[in-house]
């Protein structure tokens, strides 16, 4: 197939796959409002007789999804990360709790999201569907992988939560390069034996800035797209660990509880490995240009590579 | 099948029975909006409900959406008297790896089609499988039962717009007004008013109804099936507690069973 223009966002990638997915009868999406912000709207314009609008009322839209699963549709459910948050209860008790295969898109996730300020910002959204037992978590980090993770969501069975970006981020992947990316695999997208960068979402691009930066000076580092946070690729972490004996996360998201999170639990149970975390602090963000805010919380190349040499000093010290 | 009105209040009596049976075996749960919503769920089961009892999970059943979902009593009995659920499933109500869980739960019991005990979410399922249903070009209609406290839920009056909305015709929807809720009585927690004329003003087909007198309730039920322009809400009035005199209007038996005495006196009146 012909290639998307070249800038996209990650919901631009998730507009797509609805189109792609739509062969499938039972495919129906749900809205609330926001369809021209997730991109939803590009499948309401092709197949309105498939595509339920809900008003502002996210509660209600993710049990109508839950109902509608239940009667053999597969429900694509989207809003930004923020107002899915709202309806957290209905997520835990009406659809995960039954095993429901519904798929709820959030967009306008992190601090990347900009100007809006701190109400649109969805910082902890990662963490909490991790929480929910069966819940499947991922967070694309451009269009192309967004919009293949979104494909397979299809006969994943049960629920799922994608975290998507309002803004647009470098492309990692192409058409002809995706056979490795799969729901519950990290892709690794740049290899080296001193440190592991594990990002997802719009850290990704960082990462592999920092990668280069670090390179310049003699230091040569893994870095993994961890698209997929839940659930998490533990054999490729302890592969990571036991190669570069550190690592680092990097996430658009607050420190505790998303990414970084759940690498620490798992290598603090199972292989105590030195790490640190490229996130937000415990804070909120505010309003202001995605570039100067993201710096203004410390998510940058710059924080990564700092980052990756705190852990490789802490893993020098050890050894 | 279509059971006639003795039949129907033969069923109320055993499933009254059960109800209370099961709630003192497991020593937990809410007899008094189980015993309120009963002769309603009787009705709607024993005569225009479509359902298979040897195939529970048929597809293109009607969908029963207990949204009051800790009246799970009423619902595992209906089940048993129709013959879906076992004497031994009922009995195992609330206990570690039973079927019969607290809250009526899809994923436990077939027959269930919903995973309740968060009030005020009921509605929206039901809409989904509305809609649904109408996407598939089925007849079948969704039935949603939710309590009057429950209306305090905003989330109902979202589903109440969007059904709407929708026109989903297919949707018929029971309020089992028995005036009191887990603390006391409505009136005394939060005011819900003329509740037939909020659905109408959210533009649903409404008509109350006395939720204990059978032969109206089946005359309801009817009607509600039969009308096919908006979506459907009956207002049943009914009595917490109904057919257990000291259950009756008595807000301690929302959320509390009968003791071995109490089972005792409630099966004399239920003989």
């Amino acid at each position: 197939m012909s290639a998307p223009p070249e800038s996209c966002a990650s919901r631009d990638g998730y507009g797509r796959a609805l189109l792609r997915i739509a062969e499938d009868p039972r495919v129906v999406v749900l809205e609330a409002d926001l369809g021209k912000s997730t991109k939803s709207c590009l499948f309401r314009s092709e197949y309105p007789e498939r595509t339920v609008s809900l008003g502002i009322a996210e509660q209600n839209m993710m049990l109508v999804a839950a109902g509608m699963a239940s009667s053999g549709k597969i429900p694509f459910a989207s809003t930004f990360a923020i107002f899915t948050e709202r309806a957290f209860e209905q997520i835990r008790n009406g659809i995960a709790r039954p095993g429901l295969p519904v798929h709820i898109c959030g967009s306008h996730g992190g601090i990347h999201t900009g100007s809006d300020g701190s109400s649109a910002q969805a910082i902890e959204d990662l963490a909490i569907y991790r929480t929910i037992p069966g819940m499947t978590v991922i967070h694309p980090c451009d269009d192309i992988s967004a919009e293949e993770l979104t494909i397979q969501l299809v006969e994943m069975g049960g629920p799922s939560y994608m975290r998507t970006a309002r803004n647009k981020t470098m492309r990692q992947y192409d058409y002809e390069n995706m056979e490795h990316l799969r729901i519950g695999r990290g892709s690794v997208l740049r290899e080296g034996s001193d440190v592991a960068i594990l990002a997802c979402g719009v850290m990704v691009e960082m990462a592999l800035n920092a990668a280069s930066d670090l390179s310049d000076e003699g230091i040569e580092s893994t870095v993994v797209d961890m698209h997929t946070i839940k659930p998490l690729d533990n054999q490729l972490i302890d592969r990571l660990s036991e190669r570069c004996g550190c690592l680092v996360t990097a996430e658009d998201h607050i420190t505790f509880g998303g990414l970084g999170g759940a690498v620490a639990e798992w290598l603090s149970l199972n292989r105590p490995t030195p790490l640190e975390m490229v996130g937000v602090a415990d804070r909120f963000g505010e309003s202001g240009g995605t570039d100067d805010l993201m710096e203004a919380v410390g998510l940058t190349p710059t924080g990564i590579s700092n980052a990756a040499k705190r852990s490789i000093s802490r893993r020098n010290a050890v050894s | 099948m279509r059971l006639s009105l003795d039949e129907l209040t033969e069923m109320a009596r055993k499933c009254r029975k059960d109800i209370v049976r099961m709630t003192n075996a497991a020593g937990s749960g809410h007899p008094g909006g189980s015993l309120s919503a009963i002769d309603l769920m009787v009705a709607l089961y024993g005569t225009n409900l479509s359902f298979r009892v040897d195939e529970p999970e048929w597809e293109d059943r009607d969908r029963f959406i207990l949204s009051k979902g800790h009246a799970s009593p009423a619902m595992y009995a209906v089940l048993h008297q129709m013959g879906i659920l076992a004497e031994s499933d009922i009995m195992s109500f609330r206990k570690l790896g039973s079927i019969c869980q607290g809250h009526v739960d899809m994923r436990w019991t077939a027959g269930v089609d919903f995973s309740g005990g968060s009030l005020g979410m009921g509605m929206s399922f039901g809409l989904g499988c509305a809609i649904a249903a109408k996407m598939d070009g089925s007849n079948r209609l969704v039935w949603v039962m939710v309590g009057d406290g429950e209306t305090q839920e905003g989330q109902v009056w979202e589903a109440a717009m969007a059904a709407s909305h929708h026109n989903a015709t297919n949707l018929k929807v029971i309020i089992d007004r028995n005036g009191i809720q887990n603390d006391s009585f409505i009136d005394a927690q939060m005011e819900i008013g003329d509740i037939a004329a909020k659905f109408s003003s959210f533009g649903w087909d409404v008509k109350e109804v006395d939720g204990h007198d059978l032969a109206s309730v089946v005359g309801v039920i009817d009607w509600a099936a039969n009308t096919q322009e908006r979506p459907v809400a009956i207002v049943a009035n009914t009595i917490k507690g109904k057919g257990v005199s000291f259950m009756e209007n008595n807000p301690a038996f929302h959320g509390k069973a009968p003791t071995d005495e109490e089972l005792g006196l409630a099966l004399e009146e239920l003989a």
